[in-house]
């Protein structure tokens, strides 16, 4: 362990966390607010700005309110922190940072660029180049659950205990359909590290767009003869997607789940006793365990830092395969652009979709999700293990067999309901 | 970096203790959650990158989790005040941590002094060499040994889930039947559980179902 590198990898955790995510996690809460307004027919916050006429101007400088969420932190600074007299004080004073830390700590395995070469000393733009990535961020993010039960818990309520039960069983739940839906991936890619994933992705296609292969082309002759196998693939990796996208809004306690702070049932959820900063923590936990999933989605659907379409090899590769100098920045604003349109896309979805009623998430989560992503794992090892038996009969053998298991779980929980029914009345 | 194995060691060390001497039930689940992250940390710093993050991931992430879940939802309270215990208990405690003691000191004796050598990754990136392949498309632990970075991952699958026999030149123990065995011992405890609560649910009968 060198100098260089201890020194490279302090300037990349503090870049990375405090010049990128947080800045990210406040305009996120403002992008909230003003996509929110967009489909609402409403304006949103677009007042805020530098209050210019203090100091004799005539008109204050507004930005669109970009100055929001400077004001947002400010107000939850300077707002009195009130703890109620019935909570259980250390556990209520721990909660808010188990919610916000993990989310912050799980970024460190996200690549957010190509390497850079600075001095002659190549930096690789990811924090710690592990090779355990997916894994490390599903153990850490199962970590936040404590968080939010503890919350719940400590405030010692009832409603916020309701909230922290809640989302303790809904992660637990929506955490399983979250790993088995990522192994089809972690079969085709055949290793962990995100590092790599991102870099067979620049070159070969991202996982679902395999659209381009190592030469840059786009389409070539011998191209479709040859890879009937990618394109089949991407029945289960679209499979994988959708699961995988569903779960991180579960995990995330996100809009059509978020049910932990549901307002019309639970008055605020896990945080109602919660005032101030400690507050502003979990909803900074919130928006930062969003920035993480898009990443985590960006980096191994959607090619990470790559600008795809075979243009990485055509506009920033020098003739001998290196990266030009200029290549790592361009990387980090393609990987930011990716990650913002899905904080768009989770923020959309949120102002879309309503709420789900808490049997029907939990049902989705062990009876959809949860087969689903078995019966994904099955379709994919066969595609990848027994390319030889062609495309039709993979199709003879899966369809049947994706049908069956659909009509057996539709039965086994109509059989389930009947019971239920009948023991009732 | 010894630093960072006293500073887990002494984070892994001092959950334990506090797992046993807090009395309220959520204090002891945390801290024991303390604990087994400074383990993970111990197994990452010994290049066990897939241990260290299933143990965070398994343990602290599902199985405590479901200890705190009953414990809320239960809502058990710190016991009042610890009965007297027998001689027989004493006498059990004692036992335990002695032998506990002599196992520990039989193995630090055989730990021998000086400072610990990188491990030869690259001669052993040659046992892994698959003669019946191209040099360059070697399989994924070849090339991270080469790379002198530990595949633990991939040795893990290997071990776990190859075949004895499937490629000469790469030798596995080939423990793919006893992991089965253990998933079916797994699956009937599972099913042995439902059964166990169903039958107490209709036992009881009368109300509507939970």
């Amino acid at each position: 362990m060198d100098l260089a590198f201890i020194i490279a990898s302090a300037i990349k955790i503090f870049g990375f966390t405090f010049l990128v995510v947080l800045p990210l996690v406040a305009y996120s809460t403002y992008a909230e607010r003003r996509v929110s307004a967009v489909l609402q027919d409403r304006v949103g916050p677009n007042r805020v700005g530098i209050p210019t006429t203090l100091f004799g101007f005539k008109k204050d400088l507004k930005f669109f309110g970009l100055i929001q969420p400077l004001a947002d932190g400010i107000k939850g600074l300077l707002k009195e922190d009130f703890t109620p007299a019935h909570v259980r004080k250390s556990f209520y004073w721990m909660a808010p940072a188990f919610t916000a830390a993990p989310a912050f700590i799980s970024l460190c395995v996200v690549p957010f660029g190509s390497a850079v070469t600075i001095f002659g000393y190549e930096v690789k733009m990811v924090i710690a180049d592990i090779g355990v990535g997916p894994l490390f961020i599903f153990a850490i993010a199962s970590l936040s659950v404590y968080g939010i039960t503890l919350a719940g818990w400590a405030s010692n309520s009832k409603y916020p205990f309701f909230g922290g039960v809640r989302s303790c069983a809904q992660m637990i739940s929506y955490e399983i359909a979250l790993g088995l839906s990522l192994i089809p991936v972690l079969l085709f890619f055949g290793k962990l590290n995100l590092s790599d994933i991102v870099a067979y992705q620049a070159s070969n296609g991202w996982l679902l767009l395999p659209l381009w292969n190592e030469s840059g082309t786009l389409i070539h002759e011998g191209y479709w003869q040859n890879s009937s196998q990618q394109w089949l693939l991407l029945l289960p990796m679209g499979i994988s997607f959708f699961v995988f996208t569903t779960s991180i809004f579960a995990e995330t306690n996100r809009m059509p789940f978020d049910l932990p702070e549901c307002e019309t049932e639970l008055v605020g959820g896990y945080h109602t006793e919660y005032s101030s900063m400690k507050f502003a923590l979990f909803f900074m936990g919130e928006y930062a365990a969003m920035i993480v999933g898009s990443a985590l989605i960006v980096t191994v659907f959607f090619g990470g830092w790559s600008l795809g379409f075979g243009l990485d090899s055509s506009l920033l590769q020098t003739a001998e395969g290196n990266w030009k100098w200029y290549a790592g920045f361009i990387h980090m604003g393609a990987f930011l652009a990716k990650t913002v349109a899905f904080i768009i896309f989770f923020i959309w979805v949120r102002w879309t979709v309503p709420r789900f009623r808490y049997d029907q998430l939990m049902k989705l989560g062990w009876v959809v999700f949860f087969e689903l992503a078995l019966f994904n794992i099955f379709l994919a090892a066969l595609i990848m293990a027994a390319p030889h038996i062609g495309i039709l009969n993979t199709f003879l053998f899966g369809l049947p067999a994706l049908i069956i298991i659909a009509l057996l779980m539709f039965f086994i929980t109509k059989a389930n309901e009947i019971k239920r029914k009948a023991k009732v009345t | 970096m010894p630093v960072f194995f006293y500073a887990f060691a002494a984070v892994s060390v001092i959950g334990a203790i506090a797992l046993v001497c807090f009395r309220n039930p959520v204090s002891s689940a945390i801290s024991m959650v303390g604990s087994f992250v400074g383990l993970a940390a111990l197994f990452i710093g010994l290049n066990a990158y897939f241990v260290g993050i299933i143990q965070i991931l398994v343990y602290a992430g599902a199985i405590m989790v479901l200890f705190l879940f009953i414990i809320m939802l239960l809502d058990l309270k710190a016991p009042s005040a610890f009965k007297r215990s027998s001689p027989l208990i004493l006498v059990g405690g004692l036992i335990i941590p002695f032998s506990f003691v002599i196992q520990l000191s039989t193995v630090l004796s055989e730990v021998r002094g000086g400072d610990p050598k990188a491990l030869p990754l690259q001669d052993a990136a040659e046992s892994f060499y698959d003669h019946e392949r191209d040099p360059d498309n070697q399989s994924e632990i070849y090339n991270s040994l080469q790379k002198k970075s530990l595949p633990d991952v991939n040795l893990i699958g290997l071990t776990l889930f190859g075949h004895k026999g499937d490629n000469a030149s790469i030798r596995t123990p080939g423990y793919n039947f006893p992991l089965q065995i253990i998933g079916v011992l797994l699956l009937v405890a599972t099913v042995g559980v439902v059964a166990l609560s169903l039958k107490r649910k209709q036992s009881k009968s009368g109300g509507p179902e939970s």
